[in-house]
């Protein structure tokens, strides 16, 4: 096995996702195929290689320090499920 | 009626033999005869259409319209469509009513293009069988007991079975080419950078590519012609002009080299080898010289795309939480209740597997191992590609090693991944690559990939428009969904 | 606490300090950055998290990173940086990852020269400053049930500072602290306000026996917003990890929260479980790439800092310390002492700065006002000072004249002239009327002679008077002296 139920299960809270007793040895199953077929990226050297982030190798643009956007608040506060005229609202959080 | 591409549908318009009410009409009835069948579309915009027709018909009117003005077309449900659902085919955004057009929206909406609906999908584009919506799977045409391949299912079954003459998809490791094989139609993907990421819900942002799928590679490069362009707002917009991209199609390909990778040949069913090869051989008559060509890192392409395509969708997802947009759960006992089980009930299985997958690669110790390791590849590949395009103009290379398989045939998702082994090193590359229909094996249909180096979107149409000439593989149409 | 074999114990603190940069826009969107909006009212799409939405970077960010750096004397500005994602979930982070710079960022190893506890010269260590996005805010007083989420601060750029750990004690850190915020403020690149948020710190504390090598576990310390509460913090909490030790215990490593009500530190709840952020570089952003032309294009934008100033002023100025100190750890004040020093011909820097910090400083504090308000322009000051160079004026009278210049639009010659304000410096007109007085005044004038001092200034006080105060008191002195 190159991933267990404690590592999935570890993951799984990192994601915020549930996996319940039921699922849990498929997914466990279904992940260690995944990262098997993974594991073959280690069978080329790579040392020298520069990872590549973009394929044309092109840089960051710049823009200029401008203010172009204006309130977007009813908008984005009527898309949410909970919110009142101000805020989008959450189950308190105890800081 | 019958239509035969958009040069020819312009004309009409243009000489008033139909108004884009009637044309729009038309493809309305077809839409309304198949698509619930085929289940194609997830939302249909009858509003945003009445408005696009009157102004497309002003526009023709005044005599200020071009080739696309008036034009019918589907949208993937990936593109925001602004005051319109953009479901991403999740239950995650079965309501999510997008504030803004996506670019390449904006750009074809610019054009004078008519939107009918938004089109099936697999969610948040993954899956290579469009059987991960949460609307449904969506059906082959050619047979409505096999998928018509994925993450572009909807669109590719909607321009297959003529509800509308175009449809935009996109391509991350495969999502407009391997449906476009599967379901006999021809679909190009731009090089990265070429589309506006602006407004396409983001998979794997360094890979995603949105692109078209139509009848013909002509339609197709005037359609992506318009779509594509710099685009300011996205940071990874190549910034390279705006190109017509139907400039060159009718230039000969006598003496042009295309490159053949004999180990994907080799891998290739002896059904599929057999087609692939006479397509090509068709093109080496047409006075093409074939070019035997090593790509010796593709064979881990797919093993490089699958850490890096779910490490970044691991992150791009995390947005989702029901708090902003998007499904919520019910009474959520506290903030961390509110956040797993929203995105527990929201995301299927598929794409829960890659987050998975994608949040392990990531995972402490592994960045370097992994997704660091896979981007070093990612550049092995993209030089394999460069010495081969120094000895070659274009590639030509399978797309899908089998046809439309049965739903509910792959189980195991690895299988299903192995399957896009000869979409994926293009990809990866971020190169151009299209797929053009090459005929049938067991009565579905064949698909044949045309690469080409970075920018060189021209070279590739030109190709396939020429083979288009040639051929009358483009003109199949699957049985009961002819023109009427 | 028993004396008893009582171990030494020395501190170490290293401080993370974020920086808000003053620009007009976010740091990957076009959105307002004002403060004090209504909530959720400079919320882009991209703030807000909407799918399909793409980050921009602002190009004075970087301008002002790489002036940070200058500033600091970094040995690396780098030519090439990147962004990565730190991803974790929390409702004042729409994306549930913030945007930073964790293996390339853009300044390292940089330094800040602070007064250490023995009185010298201490070298503190800047490891790293870097660009990152800051998150929305959480209110948890509304609603008994909910906390409410105002994104108007998500995305607005920062610069994260982060120091080896070469502070010994909390006054260090807050020397530090403070040399970090001039530097910032004189640059010009954030506001520096601690109540605003515009300036905020975190400090790494932990505690070892001395002449141990290993560091101690260390705390962090968070939600400090003035100096003097970083002091606080900072003891209150070398004191808990010593008691904490000596008494058995071991110091976890964690986070907590300074609550300056109480005079405590205690641990923050939410950042208990211990997280993985997955950091990786942010795929919608490409390497930013800059050259040594781009880099040396920000050196007219780094001003002359406080330190050198004060030198300066010391040194070329004869400026006593103490008031150099004041007027060069002002940058609205030390911008216009400059103003008026270039414009001087006769007179001193050392009257222009005298005159600044009394009679004009009074001037502002009476009038709530500020340096900046311009209620007395530089030439005008600097003409005042010339008068009372020249001798036209006296001292005294150039007091009374710059209030007239302060409330009025006249310059100091059409006051003196209007007024009639100019020194009797004439010895003929003043002889006649200093022997007019002692005439008048006999046995005042006896009591003089006889050596009575206090007649002395009676005397100067009558001309003054005569003369409504113009008289020129040296003149005056002489003329008594002599008759």
């Amino acid at each position: 096995m190159l991933i267990n139920r404690k590592e999935v299960q570890q993951i799984a809270v990192l994601a915020k996702l549930n996996v319940s007793e039921d699922e849990i040895d498929t997914i466990v199953t279904s992940l260690d195929s995944v990262v098997e077929m993974i594991n073959h990226i280690n069978e080329v050297d790579t040392n020298e290689v520069k990872p590549m982030a973009n394929p044309m190798d092109a840089v960051q643009r710049l823009r200029a320090d401008e203010v172009t956007e204006t309130s977007n608040k009813e908008v984005l506060l009527s898309m949410a499920t909970n919110a009142d005229e101000d805020y989008f609202l959450v189950p308190t959080v105890v800081e | 009626m019958q239509f035969n591409g958009i040069k020819q549908i312009s004309e009409a318009l243009k000489s008033k033999a139909i108004s884009v009410q009637e044309l729009h009409d038309f493809y309305q009835a077809k839409v309304e005869k198949h698509a619930e069948n085929l289940n194609c579309l997830i939302n249909k915009t009858p509003q945003l259409a009445q408005q696009q027709i009157k102004q497309a018909q002003s526009l023709i009117d005044s005599g200020s319209g071009n080739l696309l003005t008036g034009i019918p077309l589907v949208h993937k449900d990936l593109f925001c469509t602004k005051g319109i659902k953009t479901t991403c085919g999740s239950r995650m955004l079965e309501n999510f009513v997008a504030p803004y057009d996506a670019t390449v929206v904006d750009n074809l909406n610019q054009a004078g293009m008519v939107t009918l609906a938004k089109a099936n999908m697999d969610e948040f584009a993954m899956g290579s069988s469009n059987e991960n919506s949460y609307f449904g799977a969506v059906k082959n045409p050619w047979d409505l007991n096999r998928v018509p391949g994925g993450s572009s299912g909807g669109s590719a079954a909607c321009v297959a079975a003529g509800l509308v003459p175009v449809a935009t998809g996109s391509d991350t490791g495969g999502s407009i080419r391997q449906p476009a094989a599967l379901c006999g139609i021809t679909g190009i993907k731009p090089t990265y950078g070429r589309n506006s990421r602006y407004g396409m819900v983001a998979f794997a942002s360094s890979l995603d590519q949105a692109g078209v799928f139509a009848r013909t590679a002509e339609d197709c490069a005037l359609v992506l012609s318009q779509m594509c362009g710099f685009d300011a707002k996205d940071s990874t917009s190549a910034q390279v002009d705006k190109e017509d991209f139907s400039q060159n199609l009718n230039q000969s390909i006598k003496g042009m080299k295309i490159g053949v990778v004999p180990e994907w040949m080799e891998t290739l069913p002896e059904s599929i080898r057999t087609q692939t090869q006479q397509s090509i051989d068709t093109l080496k008559n047409m006075g093409a010289q074939l070019v035997e060509i090593k790509l010796p890192t593709a064979h881990l392409a797919v093993s490089a795309y699958y850490v890096i395509a779910p490490a970044e969708c691991s992150s791009n997802l995390s947005r989702f939480d029901g708090i902003r947009y998007g499904h919520q759960c019910d009474n959520p006992k506290d903030l961390n209740d509110l956040y797993v089980r929203s995105r527990t009930e929201g995301f299927g299985e598929e794409v829960k597997r890659r987050i998975m997958v994608g949040t392990w690669a990531l995972s402490a110790g592994f960045y370097d191992a992994y997704y660091r390791k896979a981007q070093k590849i990612r550049r092995l590949i993209s030089e394999d590609f460069a010495r081969a395009f120094a000895l070659v103009d274009v590639i030509a290379a399978p797309v899908s090693p089998e046809v439309a398989f049965e739903f509910n045939a792959k189980k195991d998702p690895v299988s299903m991944y192995q399957a896009d082994i000869y979409t994926i090193p293009s990809s990866l590359a971020g190169l151009p690559c299209m797929s053009i229909p090459i005929g049938l094996v067991d009565k579905l249909p064949v698909g044949l990939q045309l690469i080409g180096n970075n920018l060189q979107e021209s070279k590739i149409l030109n190709m396939a428009h020429q083979f288009q000439q040639e051929t009358d593989f483009h003109h199949l149409i699957a049985e009961g969904f002819a023109h009427e | 606490m028993s004396n008893q074999n009582k171990t030494q114990w020395e501190t170490v603190i290293g401080l993370e300090i974020h920086t808000q940069l003053k620009t007009k826009s976010k740091l990957f969107a076009g959105t307002n950055t004002a403060y004090g909006a209504e909530p959720n009212t400079q919320v882009s799409f991209l703030e807000a998290a909407i799918p399909g939405t793409l980050p921009v970077f602002n190009e004075k960010v970087l301008r002002y990173a790489i002036r940070f750096g200058l500033a600091v004397g970094a040995k690396v500005i780098a030519k090439e940086s990147t962004f990565d994602r730190k991803n974790y979930f929390y409702p004042d982070s729409p994306k549930a990852y913030q945007i930073t710079q964790l293996n390339h960022p853009i300044v390292e190893h940089g330094q800040l020269v602070i007064e250490g506890d023995e009185g010298k010269e201490k070298v503190i260590r800047i490891n790293r400053a870097h660009i990152e996005e800051d998150a929305g805010k959480s209110i948890h007083d509304i609603y008994a049930q909910y906390s409410a989420i105002d994104l108007n601060r998500c995305g607005t750029p920062l610069i994260e500072i982060v120091s080896e750990p070469d502070m010994s004690s909390a006054k260090e850190a807050v020397r530090y602290m403070r040399g970090i915020h001039t530097i910032v403020t004189h640059l010009g690149i954030c506001d520096g306000n601690l109540q605003e948020g515009s300036f905020r710190c975190d400090a790494n504390v932990s505690v070892r026996p001395v002449g141990q090598k290993e560091l101690g576990t260390r705390t962090e310390l968070k939600n400090i917003n003035s100096f003097r509460f970083v002091e606080k913090a900072i003891n209150i909490e070398i004191n808990r990890q010593i008691k904490l030790i000596e008494s058995g215990g071991t110091v976890t490593q964690e986070t907590r929260l300074y609550d300056a009500d109480k005079n405590q530190t205690r641990p923050m709840r939410s950042k208990e479980e211990a997280n993985d952020y997955r950091y990786f570089p942010d795929p919608d952003l490409l390497p930013v790439v800059i050259d040594q032309a781009y880099i040396d294009n920000e050196k007219r934008f780094i001003p002359e800092f406080p330190a050198q100033k004060i030198k300066r002023y010391v040194r070329d100025l004869a400026i006593k310390s103490d008031d150099a100190k004041i007027i060069a750890n002002d940058k609205a004040l030390s911008e216009y002492f400059h103003s008026i020093v270039q414009k001087l011909k006769k007179a001193k820097a050392k009257t222009a700065a005298n005159l600044i910090l009394g009679e004009f400083s009074a001037l502002l504090n009476a009038n709530d006002a500020k340096v900046e308000d311009d209620n007395i322009s530089a030439t005008q000051f600097a003409q005042l000072l010339e008068a009372l160079a020249a001798g036209t004026i006296s001292h005294k009278i150039a007091k009374v004249v710059m209030e007239k210049m302060w409330a009025t639009d006249n310059t100091a010659a059409q006051i003196i002239d209007k007024e009639g304000l100019a020194q009797v410096s004439d010895t003929g007109e003043l002889e006649t009327i200093v022997k007019e007085i002692i005439k008048n005044n006999p046995s005042q004038f006896e009591a003089y002679k006889n050596g009575d001092m206090k007649m002395f200034n009676y005397f100067v006080g009558q001309v003054m008077k005569q003369t409504k105060g113009r008289a020129n008191p040296a003149q005056v002195k002489t003329l008594l002296e002599e008759l």
